[in-house]
């Protein structure tokens, strides 16, 4: 846990950074993409999410390899849950 | 990893916040602290089997999520993850004030953290009231009529719609009562802050209540383009 | 080691306090395993009762003991309360909560009032369990399936969703629990490969209870919502997918049963040491694979919907996977058989029971991977094929490791030792009722006997009447350690601190432990299991 005082000028950053990348993901959604728009709007909310963690969570500086364990097997297990069952929904009406 | 815990059987350190079980503060505030991420882990599942359910809804029905994405206001769905956003920093410099031992400036910070959580409420409730009014919740009164109307191209089969809307109602429901429960845990801690409980010896409440709070802005900054942002573009 | 004449004088965890607010507000995880004991034993007798009904019935092809009706709800709330509140609460609520801090050298767990509040929300959840049977009861089978669930029954469904909703919450914190006690509150010299593998195989449980238990929670939640608010999630009328349903739920519920056979697991590994005198072969493989069977236990979960009409491809995947969930099994087995090799065995309860374990578990671990096989498992998806396959596992499997534990670690508890005698015989009367019950039903569901009906064919009659016969003689084997428990807390022997001669911390403090269970925080220098270092006690109990 955290003993490490990180600067306010850094949680201002973020947050200007957050806040830029929810004006800029509403309004890309608005522009033609493709199958690129789902993607473009995932990847910035993970970018979001990934910041939130690092930084306001404390992830970054001021944790043990314990933490990240625990959230990389919170999202392996995530996965396994979404990916198998897609395998099943993807298939099921093939042949 | 093998951070044995005990070193020695001294029980000075002991302060009032001390359990009898552990031998210093560090490793109270670590446990804790590992048990708080856990919770957290804990959760993304619990939200997870909502998203599983998502994902497969939204491959088989992808022009009902689309129209029902479309009826969504996109401005209030804006505004509130800028709220949401602006929470998570108020709390950020909330810890900070809290580890710096700035009794009234974190305060200050909760209340303000406070007075977002409730603001996202209330225009969350807007949007259902929204959703009422159109008949867009299911149950006996349900009807798409008008996004059939609105977007002929897209063939939209009312009871697919049901299910992208029991979806939006589940999710963002959920996300409403962990906000509720926020800012009940939120209100504790501004009381105790007000009372002084929390300096730079101790402020493990607050980092806990801190990292509660921002995962729960996380499953809303994923809610947010999911629910809102399915399907935008300009119809052809 | 102090002696039983001191031991017997001094305060411990049971003769601190008095009175009923001792025990309702106490944080002490000793204390709390015992409330647990007493609750779990509470719900065990139910659901067994409803056991024995359902066997009744079927004694006589006809249904002639209760009404079609009744026979549902008695198989579901047979199904629900025994795995809800007995079958997955049973060895991590119990023995886990009494015995992890002592095993790891700690005061309590690292969160005393969270495993309070979990034993609070477990009584809630069944409270609302026992309103949900008496205002009469459910109807859908333990698993909830949609549409019967959300459309068509007109059962008690929410109130028992909910119950199990609330019971999974404290299933959830108990895991929570032991996952951040272990990381934190080890002992001085207690590196993880000095870990007892009963503490191993209680952190893979966890994880499981952490990562799965959500789920269900959640799909609990959506069904309850489903019937209450007409959200329509998994409505087939509306295009909804009655199968996410059920791979939500055994997302969840096929790694129950690994949280239901892990914990036992972990005692039989304890057990079979102690009573080999010899360091568990393969240490790091048994440990390793409590870890391994919860992961690969995460992929296997469509194996339960083979004929249900997932895809064929997926199936395909599913039926692999399953298969290699029986490489960390056998790895176990395997290990466990090797330490019996030259060893120098005696047969007291405990070890019975143990044996007993493996022989079973080896049984219901094999049929299973007949019902991961995609052609077999059609011929015998719902019958009484499967019903005789999970209840090698859960009864054969995870009870007979329950008992194996409360019998090794009474003295530990009580500071008294059980009859000897009468729990041999027990023990032989649970082996014996156990097989006459679920061995028939292998070749009932092989012939073609489905589950869930109350009347049946008249050429099963015969392995009909043997299976109820053999539940009658194992509910006399359950019954009997009950009696005789309650008779040693009483009249049973006093014993010293360490009455088997056993390796592990636990031992090492008095018997019953003192509140805080050590004097001194002990300092861990050597290896778990060193069997080769401790002398073999001259007791009755582990003469021949």
């Amino acid at each position: 846990m955290s003993e490490h005082v990180m600067s306010s000028k850094m949680y201002y950053g973020i947050w200007i950074t957050l806040m830029v990348l929810t004006v800029v993901t509403a309004a890309v959604s608005f522009i033609d993409l493709g199958p690129f728009n789902t993607i473009v709007a995932l990847s910035i909310a993970t970018f979001k999410a990934i910041l939130v963690v690092l930084f306001f969570m404390h992830v970054k500086y001021a944790s043990e390899k314990l933490t990240k364990l625990v959230i990389a097997s919170a999202l392996f297990f995530l996965v396994l849950l979404l990916s198998l069952s897609m395998i099943d929904y993807l298939t099921r009406y093939l042949a | 990893m093998s951070n044995s815990a005990v070193q020695t059987e001294s029980h000075e350190s002991h302060g009032p916040e001390l359990l009898h079980h552990f031998v210093s503060a560090e490793q109270q505030r670590n446990t804790v602290s590992l048990a708080m991420w856990l919770f957290l882990a804990t959760e993304v599942m619990f939200f997870g089997g909502m998203f599983c359910a998502y994902l497969i809804y939204r491959t088989w029905y992808y022009a009902e999520f689309a129209a029902g994405s479309r009826s969504l206001n996109i401005w209030l769905g804006t505004v509130n993850t800028v709220v949401l956003i602006g929470s998570s920093l108020t709390v950020a410099l909330g810890v900070r004030a809290a580890q710096m031992g700035k009794r009234k400036l974190l305060v200050v910070l909760l209340l303000l953290t406070l007075v977002l959580g409730l603001t996202f409420l209330g225009v969350k409730a807007i949007e259902w009231h929204d959703k009422y009014v159109e008949h867009h919740i299911p149950g006996a009164s349900f009807s798409v009529a008008d996004l059939v109307r609105e977007y002929p191209q897209l063939h939209i089969d009312q009871r697919h719609a049901q299910i992208f809307f029991s979806l939006y109602f589940a999710m963002t429901g959920m996300h409403a009562l962990h906000m509720v429960i926020g800012v009940g845990l939120f209100l504790y801690l501004t009381y105790h802050a007000w009372k002084g409980t929390y300096g730079p010896k101790y402020y493990t409440p607050i980092e806990l209540g801190g990292l509660y709070w921002h995962f729960v802005d996380i499953i809303w900054i994923y809610l947010f383009p999911l629910l809102y942002l399915i399907d935008r573009k300009p119809l052809k | 080691m102090a002696t039983a004449a001191v031991s017997a004088e001094r305060e411990n965890y049971l003769n601190k306090e008095y009175g009923i607010r001792s025990w309702l507000l106490t944080t002490d995880h000793k204390r709390i395993a015992l409330l647990y004991l007493v609750s779990i034993t509470f719900f065990f007798f139910i659901g067994g009762f409803m056991a024995l009904l359902i066997r009744l019935e079927l004694l006589t092809p006809a249904g002639d003991l209760v009404l079609a009706d009744t026979y549902n709800k008695l198989f579901t709330m047979h199904g629900q309360i025994m795995v809800f509140f007995f079958l997955i609460p049973s060895i991590p609520a119990t023995l886990g909560n009494f015995l992890i801090p002592m095993m790891i050298g700690a005061k309590d767990l690292a969160l005393p009032r969270i495993n309070l509040l979990s034993w609070y929300l477990y009584i809630a959840g069944g409270a609302l369990m026992l309103y949900a049977m008496v205002e009469g009861g459910v109807d859908t089978g333990w698993t909830f399936y949609t549409p019967l669930s959300t459309a068509f029954s007109n059962t008690h469904v929410v109130e028992a969703g909910l119950a199990i909703f609330i019971a999974g919450f404290s299933s959830i914190l108990t895991g929570l629990n032991f996952v951040v006690t272990v990381h934190r509150m080890r002992a001085p010299g207690l590196t993880w490969s000095r870990l007892p593998l009963f503490v191993w195989a209680h952190y893979a449980t966890s994880v499981i209870q952490l990562l799965g238990t959500p789920v269900i929670a959640i799909t609990l939640v959506l069904v309850v919502l489903e019937r209450t608010l007409h959200l329509g999630i998994f409505d087939p009328n509306l295009g909804g997918d009655p199968l996410l349903f059920q791979h939500l739920f055994w997302f969840y519920s096929h790694p129950a049963v690994y949280i239901m056979i892990l914990p036992a697991m972990g005692v039989v590994s304890e057990v079979l040491a102690c009573f080999s005198r010899k360091r568990i072969f393969g240490y790091g493989a048994v440990a390793l694979s409590s870890i391994g069977i919860a992961v690969i236990g995460f992929i296997v979960w469509a194996h339960h919907m083979f004929v249900a009409g997932i895809s064929l491809y997926s199936a395909l995947v599913f039926s692999i996977l399953t298969y290699l969930v029986g490489v960390p099994s056998a790895i176990k087995v395997f290990n466990w058989t090797a330490t019996l090799y030259k060893g120098s065995i005696s047969f007291a309860t405990p070890m019975l029971y143990a044996l007993g374990f493996i022989g079973l578990f080896t049984i219901g671990g094999l049929t299973g991977l007949f019902l991961a096989s995609l052609g077999l498992d059609v011929h015998v998806t719902d019958t009484y094929f499967v019903i005789a396959h999970f209840h090698y596992i859960m009864v054969g499997g995870a009870v007979m490791g329950y008992m194996a534990g409360l019998h090794f670690w009474w003295p530990k508890i009580t500071g008294r030792m059980y009859p000897e005698w009468w729990g041999r015989l027990a023990a032989l009367i649970v082996f014996i009722g156990f097989n006459l019950t679920f061995f028939p039903q292998f070749i009932l569901g092989y012939m073609g006997m489905p589950r869930r009906y109350w009347q049946y064919p008249p050429e099963f009659q015969i392995l009909n009447v043997m299976s109820t016969a053999g539940s009658t003689i194992l509910a006399v084997g359950y019954l009997l350690p009950m009696v005789y428990f309650m008779w040693s807390l009483r009249y049973g022997k006093v014993v010293g601190d360490n009455p088997w001669g056993a390796a592990g911390l636990e031992w090492k403090t008095s018997s019953p432990p003192p509140t805080f269970n050590f004097d001194e925080t002990p300092e861990v220098t050597w290896e778990a299991y060193n069997y080769d270092q401790i002398p073999v006690p001259k007791e009755a109990w582990l003469e021949q």
